[in-house]
């Protein structure tokens, strides 16, 4: 990379591989979601086009189609990029990740939120290739320190675990308020 | 006056305090870490913020903003990888000065640089005030809507060599914005049937998505590494010193921050771009420029810290917030039922010079917690970036439960998280999407509201600031028109680069 650019070489992108499959991901989206646009937006006769619950999403979807169209051909017009396939893969592999962000989220109000954030980080850093005694407990640790802050200190709200019923009668209300 | 002392009243609580240093110190070192950017810790802690009062959160907020530019010149010194995005020219002159053994010069030359920046902003801002209470009730529905229009016609012409991407991205974000019931024919859009869609679709569900999520599906995707900065031994106020030799540059890249951070969709980047070229082209020794040029540092980090005082100017004075970490702050006041916008200055004027306020106490605080904590930076710059990625995760949870505990939304941001994941992959521009949604929706509310005044359309700029900002919109497209058929002419040669990757935000 030079030194010295003028402002346009710095202002420009560039294209990495998986670039056109994302092209056609998107004008395809485009472009069914503008099919439906009669379906899902209604239009009040006597009312101004302006005013239309029709109209942002018309022009927005018909600009976003085109942008679609032009962003596809200059993809197709450029030369291939290597590695395209294993850049989708990639991206799907990813949905391991959402799907743990998401089963986290449905554990919690059964579980409880000090329990769930420390075992769940403790088993994503698992995940993740760590296997030392010290960066595992760093992840416990940080778990308990952001309970703290958000749940004890800032009493963010989050709903209460429903295994925190089962504990005696003197911690059940400490650990329902705080953790 | 009396607004002055009401505005400095404000500050003068426990909580703001302890707000103001919580989100300056955390900024800075927010800042510091490559992998986390603002963006990701606005996101993060937005829903947090809305249960206190608008002067705390906003104060925790801002700290963040104007603070985390401060510790992102670290690394980009230490180890040539930007903290934040915008310190990418600090590198250019930062680390080659490292590598002779001047790490110390470097740093303390940055920070006072980006004080001398930060303080100009805000002064200007202060200066300023009088001048914008006395435009902003000038802009009616048309104006505003023209300016956001500008807004989103700035934001995708900024992305060069991408503009069909950037285009397709802002439209998205306008679309999002129309999902769910419409507040006026109370008809539903985009709904397909679901009722958790009637509601719409939320900003901060999305925001945190496609910021925060995706960073952490990135980091979790990619190799492990673990930045390794030196320590930095030496006097850190030897710094100011040389800043005055260099003051003119200074004063100029502030002044250029200051400009280019109140016009929407441009922002850090061209600022420190513009003020970079102009060091260089007025330097005695341009050739240093790159290789460790004092100037070329002072001109980046000066030009990047006058902007989030000056990006508050369109947010408080217009409510049309300029990038992604302003479209954030705007829903805070929406939360507190504060609504930025010319009456703002009429009604809340207060709470603007609050702010003033606070943005002085945030630079003045971080200037002095670096000059003491450089070398505790370089130490937490250490921090496995898979392990950031799994904290990154668990405080997205956060951020996005606590809005309205719905699973549902978590799994809309997951699929947000996903597809900024891809485009931090495919090296495409977030912002977009989320300016898309915020000015989507101001465009939306706006043209509604003129339209009853509206006879024909040449009644949309029949008004001096109305017409100005039509003017600016045909001046930017045909500059844009004339630069394409001189490029198409000149035949550059391209080189690949990933100076403007949306990976370190």
């Amino acid at each position: 990379m030079s030194r010295v650019k003028t402002l346009q070489s710095l202002f420009k992108r560039y294209r990495r591989p998986g670039d056109i499959v994302f092209a056609w991901v998107l004008l395809i989206v485009a472009v069914f979601l503008l099919s439906q646009l009669f379906e899902q937006t209604a239009y009040k006769s006597g009312g101004k086009l302006f005013s239309q619950p029709r109209f942002w999403p018309a022009v927005s979807l018909s600009l976003m189609a085109l942008f679609a169209a032009f962003h596809l051909l200059g993809s197709a017009l450029s030369e291939r990029i290597e590695g395209r396939w294993a850049e989708v893969w990639l991206w799907v592999s990813t949905l391991e990740y959402a799907v743990w962000f998401i089963v986290y989220a449905a554990i919690v109000p059964y579980a409880g939120y000090l329990l769930s954030t420390v075992v769940f980080s403790v088993l994503l850093a698992l995940r993740s290739g760590y296997r030392s005694r010290m960066a595992l407990s760093a992840a416990a640790l940080s778990a308990l320190g952001i309970v703290l802050i958000f749940k004890t200190l800032l009493q963010v709200k989050l709903p209460a675990g429903q295994v925190y019923e089962y504990l005696p009668d003197g911690i059940r209300q400490i650990m329902l308020t705080y953790f | 006056m009396e607004n002055l002392i009401a505005g400095a009243e404000m500050l003068a609580r426990w909580d703001v305090v302890l707000a103001l240093f919580v989100g300056s110190i955390g900024g800075v070192i927010i800042g510091a870490i490559p992998g986390v950017g603002p963006a990701v810790a606005i996101a993060i802690l937005l829903p947090a913020t809305f249960s206190f009062d608008p002067i705390v959160g906003l104060t925790m907020l801002l700290g963040i903003y104007g603070s985390s530019m401060y510790g992102g010149a670290i690394p980009a010194i230490l180890i040539n990888t930007p903290g934040t995005a915008v310190n990418a020219l600090t590198s250019y002159d930062g680390y080659p000065m490292t590598q002779r053994g001047e790490a110390h010069r470097a740093v303390s030359l940055a920070y006072s640089a980006s004080f001398w920046g930060g303080i100009f902003g805000i002064l200007c801002l202060i200066l300023l005030s009088p001048v914008l209470a006395l435009v902003a009730p000038m802009f009616g529905s048309r104006e505003i809507f023209l300016a956001a229009l500008l807004g989103i016609i700035l934001v995708i012409l900024a992305h060069r060599g991408q503009i069909f991407a950037a285009g397709l991205l802002a439209m998205f974000g306008i679309f999002l914005q129309t999902v769910g019931l419409d507040a006026v024919t109370y008809t539903q859009r985009y709904t397909f049937g679901y009722s958790f869609l009637s509601s719409g679709i939320n900003l901060i569900v999305v925001v945190l998505g496609l910021f925060a999520l995706s960073q952490a599906f990135f980091l979790l995707t990619a190799p492990d590494s673990s930045p390794d900065a030196k320590p930095v031994s030496g006097k850190m106020n030897a710094g100011i010193k040389e800043l005055m030799k260099h003051k003119r540059v200074a004063t100029v890249a502030a002044s250029l921050g200051v400009i280019l951070g109140m016009i929407p969709g441009t922002g850090e980047f061209t600022a420190q771009f513009m003020s970079y070229t102009y060091a260089q082209k007025s330097s005695k020794a341009p050739e240093e420029f790159g290789k460790g040029s004092p100037e070329g540092l002072i001109a980046s980090e000066a030009a990047n810290n006058a902007v989030p005082a000056a990006a508050m100017i369109p947010l408080l004075a217009l409510g049309i917030p300029g990038e992604a970490l302003t479209a954030m702050m705007l829903s805070v006041f929406y939360v507190h039922n504060v609504i930025p916008g010319p009456q703002l200055f009429q009604n809340n004027i207060d709470l603007v010079y609050g702010l003033y306020f606070a943005l002085i106490l945030l630079n003045v605080i971080v200037f002095v917690f670096l000059l003491f904590s450089t070398n505790l930076m370089t130490k937490i710059i250490r921090i496995p970036t898979r392990f950031l990625g799994v904290m990154i995760l668990i405080l997205s949870f956060v951020g996005v439960y606590s809005l309205r505990n719905s699973l549902t939304d978590c799994m809309i941001s997951a699929g947000f998280g996903v597809l900024g994941l891809i485009l931090k992959r495919l090296n495409l521009p977030i912002v977009p999407i989320i300016l898309g949604m915020v000015l989507g929706g101001i465009m939306e509310v706006k043209l509604r509201a003129a339209m009853p005044r509206l006879k024909t359309p040449f009644d949309m700029i029949d008004r001096p600031i109305a017409f100005i900002l039509f003017a600016m919109i045909c001046l930017i497209l045909l500059l844009h028109l004339r630069t394409l058929i001189k490029e198409w002419r000149a035949h550059q040669p391209e080189e690949d680069h990933d100076i403007h990757d949306t990976q370190t935000r």
